[in-house]
């Protein structure tokens, strides 16, 4: 059943549609990461004008979002203190990252950044949590209790707040300062940010793997729903049909999403995003390495 | 499928506008509104018409040129070079204005019904239809930015070339079919017609088709450009209330 979007005027597919946002709404429950990564390239690729795509694909992982983070509630899993904290320092970062945006864009070349930016933090994030939760799975295997690492520099710093949820006892520096960094790389990148807060929960602050996800999801809400209201009013790309077949999909995925994820190890989910992530790197990669078909591109945009 | 075949005779009353000619043209469309609605999958226009003289046919055969254009918008082509192993944008050209849809009808090969001045002067062929004033500053070889516009274009469905689609009867009669893709931008799509002999234009007549969201489609598009925040607003509540009904609804399955 093709269906006519009226902000985009393309014609496409509902149902391939509904199974894009099926997709990304599964990645989102499981791994509590937006899945913007994924679903915005998908919409490039079914012929969706970019700006509308990044506009939309931030409105569908905040209804996503919305549908896991509440499915973590009922299980206790989101933990506010740290969510606020990460979001304080995520908006601030937004703010900024948004300038930077706006700077490149007037330097030209801002597709090839973007597209560098993706390649290298996707590639070194895939990387690390690749070969962090394979030693993980060895030493489990093992019957070795897993190490938790109690005290590193990060319990050194001022600022000390108690985080009731994850069980932690520590400065709010480094959670703002994640916040602020993902900020910055969401707003430039296009995406909730939430696979590279996932990993920067887990490492740099020690979270458990089960509080994270739900906590990312409560802080992805929030940054989407900024982004939304800042395209829909400034560059009027918001797609409303486009959203709600992606959401109708999407909120029935994030829901079977988060039903996986609690049925799994946690070393087992973390490999899985780490293939993942590294998957889409490895085909953005090749998009910059291989000699394109078509050397030429056009844009609707009068500008640079 | 929102094809209405009304058959619009609506030509005759605009003819005296061009009552020097000694050949006229009488133009019937199958229909002059195309309304875009949530399922629009494309639509074919018919386009007939008449060739109206008061004199006899004479010798040398007239051929016809139809050109259905939609609403032309500013376009930015950019070249891809390989710099230091990766491929990046390297050259970039902005053409002033092209049309977002383009097609052309002839009774036989382009450039035999037309001359190449007058095709400059009345802007027929896809390429004399893409203005690029200022591009030749911007690169070397200006050209070949637009060649591949249209390329592009050509390979979407967005610009026809249809040499020969026009059928001719008796010389007197005229009709062609132009299918407009499903991916149409909305506007007035200028039709024109030109009669033309050896080469030169010796009558034309424009027309055009109304090309328009309806119903949803118009009422969103709208609320989008007019109310900017209300739309906004509106985007992050059906987020919210369908991530809330989805996890609802789950909740109930699993208790159920």
């Amino acid at each position: 059943m093709q269906i006519y979007l009226p902000i985009a005027e393309v014609s496409v597919n509902a149902f391939l549609l509904l199974g894009l946002g099926g997709i990304v709404g599964i990645l989102s429950g499981m791994f509590g990461v937006g899945g913007g990564f994924i679903l915005t390239p998908l919409l490039f690729f079914i012929g969706i004008p970019p700006t509308v795509a990044v506009a939309t694909g931030a409105n569908q992982i905040m209804a996503s979002s919305f549908s896991g983070v509440l499915a973590h509630f009922r299980r206790k899993t989101v933990d506010l203190e740290m969510g606020t904290v990460l979001l304080v320092g995520g908006l601030i970062g937004s703010g900024l990252g948004v300038m930077v945006f706006n700077h490149l864009k007037s330097l030209g070349q801002v597709d090839l950044l973007v597209t560098l930016c993706y390649v290298v933090f996707l590639g070194v994030i895939g990387a690390m949590m690749f070969a962090e939760s394979l030693r993980a799975i060895r030493r489990s295997r093992r019957g070795a209790p897993p190490k938790r690492q109690k005290h590193g520099w990060v319990h050194g710093l001022p600022f000390k707040m108690r985080f009731r949820t994850s069980g932690l006892y520590i400065s709010v520096i480094p959670p703002v300062l994640v916040g602020v960094s993902v900020g910055i790389l969401a707003a430039i990148m296009g995406v909730g940010g939430g696979f590279i807060m996932v990993p920067a929960m887990i490492y740099l602050l020690g979270m458990p793997t089960k509080v994270v996800v739900g906590t990312s999801l409560f802080q992805i809400i929030f940054v989407t729903a900024f982004t939304t209201m800042l395209h829909a009013v400034t560059n009027q790309t918001v797609d409303v049909a486009l959203a709600v077949i992606l959401i109708v999909g999407g909120v029935i995925g994030a829901q079977i999403g988060t039903t996986i994820g609690n049925r799994m190890k946690a070393e087992q989910l973390r490999i899985l995003l780490a293939l993942l992530v590294l998957v889409v790197c490895g085909k953005l990669a090749l998009d910059l390495l291989l000699t394109p078909r078509e050397l030429y591109s056009t844009s609707a945009a009068s500008g640079g | 499928m929102m094809l209405r075949r009304l058959a619009l005779l609506f030509c005759l009353a605009a003819l005296p506008a061009q009552s020097q000619d000694a050949e006229e043209v009488v133009l019937g469309l199958s229909s002059d509104k195309v309304a875009i609605t949530a399922t629009f999958e494309g639509s074919d226009i018919l386009i007939f018409g008449a060739v109206k003289r008061e004199t006899a046919i004479p010798e040398i055969p007239l051929q016809v040129v139809i050109t259905v254009s939609g609403p032309s918008r500013p376009v930015t082509v950019r070249h891809k070079a390989r710099r230091l192993g990766i491929w990046v944008n390297t050259e970039m050209v902005m053409l002033d204005a092209a049309p977002t849809f383009y097609a052309v009808a002839t009774t036989g090969p382009l450039e035999e019904v037309l001359s190449s001045t007058e095709d400059l002067r009345h802007r027929v062929s896809i390429p004399r239809a893409i203005r690029s004033v200022g591009a030749a500053s911007m690169a070397e070889d200006a050209e070949r930015f637009t060649d591949a516009l249209i390329r592009i274009r050509r390979d979407q469905g967005a610009y026809l070339l249809r040499e020969g689609a026009v059928a001719f009867d008796e010389q007197t009669l005229f009709r062609t079919a132009i299918r407009l893709p499903a991916n149409l931008t909305e506007g007035a799509y200028d039709t024109r017609i030109f009669l033309t002999r050896e080469g030169r234009v010796v009558s034309q007549f424009k027309t055009s088709i109304d090309v328009r969201k309806v119903g949803l489609e118009r009422w969103l598009f709208s609320l989008s450009r007019e109310q900017p925040l209300l739309y906004g607003l509106m985007s992050l509540a059906i987020a919210l209330a369908a991530g809330w009904g989805a996890s609802a609804a789950f909740q109930a399955i699993r208790r159920g």
